[in-house]
């Protein structure tokens, strides 16, 4: 039974860029408030580790249940809500912000903000949060506090003056955090008597128990046994157990306004549990949804072959297994002439596209090949009917196109100024229209308008490499336009390889063409034959590469003992080119398609 | 019937070659006497089951068949005679390394029916002769080959060459030396990094690298050109000859013949007649010496089960051993020899671009890789091969 009344309750989550000391700032609230023993500490915070590796994929929310006896005298009860960090999750962090009043902003005080920061504490701004910052790593010779300070109210516009100043790693000034949680926060509102509102934050599968769903009761109450409905599904299940997580799972009989914790309801796949759905009761359900709600939509797509055709059914397999447990990514069977059988997957973004390909090989032990990623384009047939393109090689032919459009993201760039001058060349290269430029201090914030399409082609490597790692980026989903773009083939031998095709903006193709001959020049061996590697757009070769005959290969010694053993070579060889990538008469080996598709123009 | 090609092994060597992968052992003490008995005894077995065939050649190999004594030879030759009905113009050669105890024997060897001697000089170059791990020096090979043109009416040597850092001069001068030493035949081989050899274990490690393929293929044809102008012209990847001085022994397995081997880890085909099944199998000897003699003497022989030769099977062992041969593979005999039409056991799409890329020809009935499908015959084959 959970009777902690409302003014007892403070929902919270922490933004703070990578390394700027969320974790181990968690880490310290959970011991000091005496969740875990020490000893479990490391053992607890390890799993959850391993589990949020493994759960990785959405970058599920976690949450901790956290009692606080405070200098008030009273026992609060502190929900700390650790939300995803990157964009390419913003819905899902979205929708977690909506469940905390309050959020914690971590910034490195010998760092400065940076621009994932700057998106997420926007987004809790715009969430109505009261937002508390924090300055971590004031223990480190480099900590410039005060500049700091003045660079949160510059650039984020919030009161920094009473910053809570601490030092995650050793502990220092833990309390203050504490305090200020309960004196700064505002406590959540709800009415137990009211229709049960519930958000639905995240869900996860667990292997034992099913699918777990992470709520935050706004209205009403939450128990054992109740029939539950999932507003915007319409699917109805009954609750098995309800629970927090301290940071262990710990059942209780219900959960009332402003607490979050966990439901358990003997559901199969959280494809069934939409994040930022409403839960309600079957019987008594409300009368309409928390405000919001969105379905995941992949804005990335790219094929998924597997390296051995015989490895199709297993690819399958393991893409339905990682479904379970991640409804925002999409699948379905795609086949290539140059590839084989594969899937044609969407992502929300390109570290969604990274993490998911991580896991196939590392957790399925798959070897794949990613065709490059694509974005979704926007087709106008003559007849101004619209069709999605999710893949090149289904480009129609371009006199049935009225005309294409794609989208375009709002990217912000930080970067200290002495590195502007080539993001800002980047961003141009890119098509790029700069919107704002501001300085703080001696960090520059640059805002630009980009083509998603320049983005998912190797623009964080470029941008990692161009300021040696200095720049942060991140950008959010802006708007569609009509652009001139135009597919661009690769043949080998005058056989187009489909898996090769890419779109691009016209006046960049030739240069990329160019780049891409050039690249599969190297890539791939010499052969029996010469090669002969264009770049087309429709029937116009743009670029050219010829790849000369290998110059010997012959055995010096063959007699009568030897040819056994030769003509088994003959035949393993045989055995394993049904393995390569033929076209023609030419073999393209792995490394050269990994590598042209990562190519940079 | 087919004739017959005999090839007796020797497996016993002084030392271990870095570069070599045959089936050689080193021992302190060679029991001649027993590993005479052994051969001529699986000989008789061998012979038992072929029948009195026609015999065109026997090839003693190794190991080192030059530390054979030339009683052992001649008793093999004598035992092989009684056998077969040899050729009036059988071939017999002896494989010999050229120190002066071995060069001694050599007219022992004569006198047993030896009448080509091969001899493994591998270099004239006395550095590369001990990286190449040999037991004998330069002018010791030179004196050799002396000894053996006075005493074999024919006489091959070997030579290593595109060893590591050599140039293309540097080789042209030496293969000059070595031909004005020849006599009808030379065997010029490109040293080949083989599985499980000493130099294997030094080229993982970077310790030995080879020439790059390009640098190979202008050895080749420097070779190629400088064994021409002293009349030794290549007719086959690594072996050269006057006309009609080519080893009629090799030639067998290029061209596919039938061909017994005795001794330990010796290789044969042999094809038996419509009667007993039109059967072409394969047969192998066991490698260890000790255990290959323990097998013969209770059994008569030392081979594991015969290995039946599918018809594709065929086809691929005739592609790949006839292309290697400047004369080529005759259709009639390819269909006749495997069972399929030389059209049928070889990729149409890869013989076009092979006869287009000049790779390939195909005249007077014949299947011929030209000097330049030679030269990348394995990627050829590769493709070629169904």
């Amino acid at each position: 039974m959970t009777d902690t009344p409302l003014s007892h309750i403070r929902n919270f989550s922490i933004i703070a860029h990578i390394d700027h000391g969320k974790s181990t700032l968690a880490d310290r609230l959970i011991q000091a408030t005496g969740g875990l023993t020490a000893r479990e500490m490391t053992e607890q915070v390890l799993d959850t580790m391993e589990l949020e590796k493994e759960r990785g994929i959405t970058i599920k929310a976690q949450t901790v249940r956290l009692s606080y006896t405070a200098k008030d005298g009273e026992t609060y009860a502190l929900n700390l809500m650790d939300t995803p960090g990157h964009v390419d999750f913003a819905y899902e962090v979205s929708r977690s912000l909506a469940a905390c009043e309050g959020s914690l902003l971590v910034v490195d005080a010998s760092q400065g903000v940076e621009a994932q920061t700057l998106a997420n504490v926007y987004q809790a701004i715009e969430a109505n949060h009261e937002i508390v910052p924090i300055l971590n790593k004031i223990d480190l010779p480099a900590a410039e506090p005060d500049r700091v300070r003045e660079q949160i109210e510059d650039v984020i516009g919030i009161d920094a003056s009473d910053a809570v100043m601490i030092s995650a790693k050793t502990g220092l000034n833990i309390e203050g955090v504490l305090e200020a949680l309960v004196t700064r926060l505002p406590p959540p509102k709800g009415d137990p008597n009211a229709p049960l509102k519930a958000l639905l934050v995240d869900s996860w599968y667990d292997p034992y128990l099913g699918v777990i769903i992470l709520v935050r009761i706004k209205d009403g109450k939450l128990r054992r046994g109740q029939k539950i409905r999932m507003m915007a599904k319409g699917a109805v299940h009954t609750v098995d157990q309800v629970g927090f997580f301290r940071p262990k799972m710990e059942p209780v009989e219900e959960l009332g306004p402003g607490e979050i914790g966990y439901i358990n309801a003997a559901i199969k796949t959280v494809a069934d549990c939409d994040v930022g759905d409403t839960i309600t009761d079957d019987r008594r359900p409300a009368a309409e949804a928390l405000p919001g709600f969105k379905p995941s939509i992949p804005v990335v797509w790219c094929g998924l072959f597997p390296v051995d055709a015989d490895d199709f059914e297993k690819l399958r397999d393991s893409l339905g297994k990682l479904r379970l447990n991640d409804a925002s990514f999409h699948y379905e069977a795609e086949s290539s002439a140059a590839l084989g059988f594969g899937f044609r997957c969407g992502f929300l973004g390109l570290l969604h596209l990274e993490i998911i390909q991580e896991r196939l090989s590392r957790e399925f032990d798959l070897d794949l090949i990613a065709t490059a990623p694509s974005v979704v384009y926007r087709i106008y047939d003559t007849k101004g009917q619209m069709t999605e393109l999710h893949n090149p090689a289904d480009m129609p032919d371009p006199m049935a196109i009225d005309r294409i459009e794609e989208p375009w993201i709002k990217a912000t760039i930080m970067v200290p100024d002495d590195h502007l001058g080539s993001v800002l060349t980047l961003c141009n290269e890119r098509r790029g229209q700069q919107q704002d430029l501001t300085y703080v201090g001696t960090r520059a914030m640059a805002v630009y308008k980009l083509p998603l399409n320049e983005v998912v082609f190797d623009f964080y490597d470029r941008l990692k490499s161009t300021t040696r790692g200095y720049a942060s980026f991140d950008y959010q989903m802006d708007s569609y336009a009509e652009s001139d773009l135009v597919r661009i083939s690769i043949l080998v031998n005058q056989d187009p390889v489909d898996a090769l095709s890419f779109i691009a903006h016209r006046s960049a193709a030739e240069a990329r063409g160019r780049a891409i001959c050039a690249k599969l020049k190297d890539l791939i061996p010499k052969q029996l034959f010469k090669i002969a590697i264009q770049a087309a757009i429709g029937g116009r070769i743009i670029a050219r590469e010829t790849i000369g005959a290998l110059s010997k290969d012959v055995t010096a010694k063959c007699y009568g003992g030897d040819i056994s053993r030769k003509r088994k070579l003959l035949e393993k060889q045989k055995e394993g080119k049904k393995r390569m990538r033929q076209f023609g008469k030419v073999e393209i080996p792995q490394s050269a398609f990994l590598a042209a598709l990562k190519i940079d123009a | 019937m087919e004739p017959l090609a005999l090839y007796i092994h020797w497996p016993f060597c002084l030392a271990k070659c870095p570069y070599c992968d045959f089936n050689s052992h080193v021992r302190a003490e060679v029991p001649q006497a027993r590993f005479r008995a052994a051969l001529i005894r699986e000989l008789e077995w061998e012979a038992a089951r072929l029948g009195r065939r026609s015999l065109r050649s026997i090839f003693f190999g190794g190991g080192t068949p030059s530390l054979m004594e030339p009683e052992t030879v001649g008793a093999l030759i004598a035992e092989a005679r009684r056998l077969f009905v040899p050729a009036d113009d059988l071939e017999i050669t002896l494989e010999a390394n050229p120190t002066s105890i071995e060069a001694g024997r050599f007219g022992g060897y004569r006198d047993a029916g030896v009448n080509r001697v091969s001899i493994g000089v591998q270099s004239l170059d006395e550095e590369a002769l001990r990286m190449l791990g040999r037991q004998h020096s330069a002018p010791q090979a030179i004196a050799a080959l002396e000894i053996g043109r006075r005493i074999f009416p024919r006489l091959s040597f070997d030579l290593i060459y595109a060893r590591p850092g050599q140039t293309e001069a540097a080789w042209r001068a030496e293969l000059r030396r070595a031909l004005d030493l020849a006599a009808d035949h030379l065997s010029l081989y490109q040293l080949t990094i083989e599985p499980g050899t000493a130099f294997e274990a030094l080229h993982r490690r970077g310790d030995i690298v080879l020439p790059d393929e390009d640098t190979a293929a202008i050895l080749y044809e420097a070779t190629a050109e400088e064994a021409g102008r002293f009349g030794l012209a290549p007719y086959e990847i690594s072996n050269y000859a006057k006309p009609g001085s080519e080893s009629r022994h090799n030639l067998a397995y290029w061209q596919y013949g039938d061909y017994a081997g005795i001794g330990p880890g010796a290789h044969g085909r042999l094809s038996f007649p419509a009667a007993s099944g039109d059967r072409l199998v394969a047969t192998r000897r066991h490698r260890a010496p000790e255990i290959w003699a323990e097998r013969v003497e209770a059994s008569g022989h030392g081979s594991g089960a015969d290995v039946e030769v599918t018809t594709e099977e065929r086809a691929r062992e005739m592609l790949l051993m006839g292309l290697r041969l400047t004369a080529g593979i005759p259709a009639r005999r390819f269909e006749t020899r495997t069972g399929l039409a030389l059209a049928d056991a070889v990729d149409p799409r890869t013989l076009a671009m092979a006869i287009e890329a000049g790779y390939l020809v195909i005249t007077d009935d014949r299947l011929i890789a030209t000097a330049e499908g030679r030269l990348r015959l394995d990627a050829l084959l590769g493709a070629l091969v169904r």
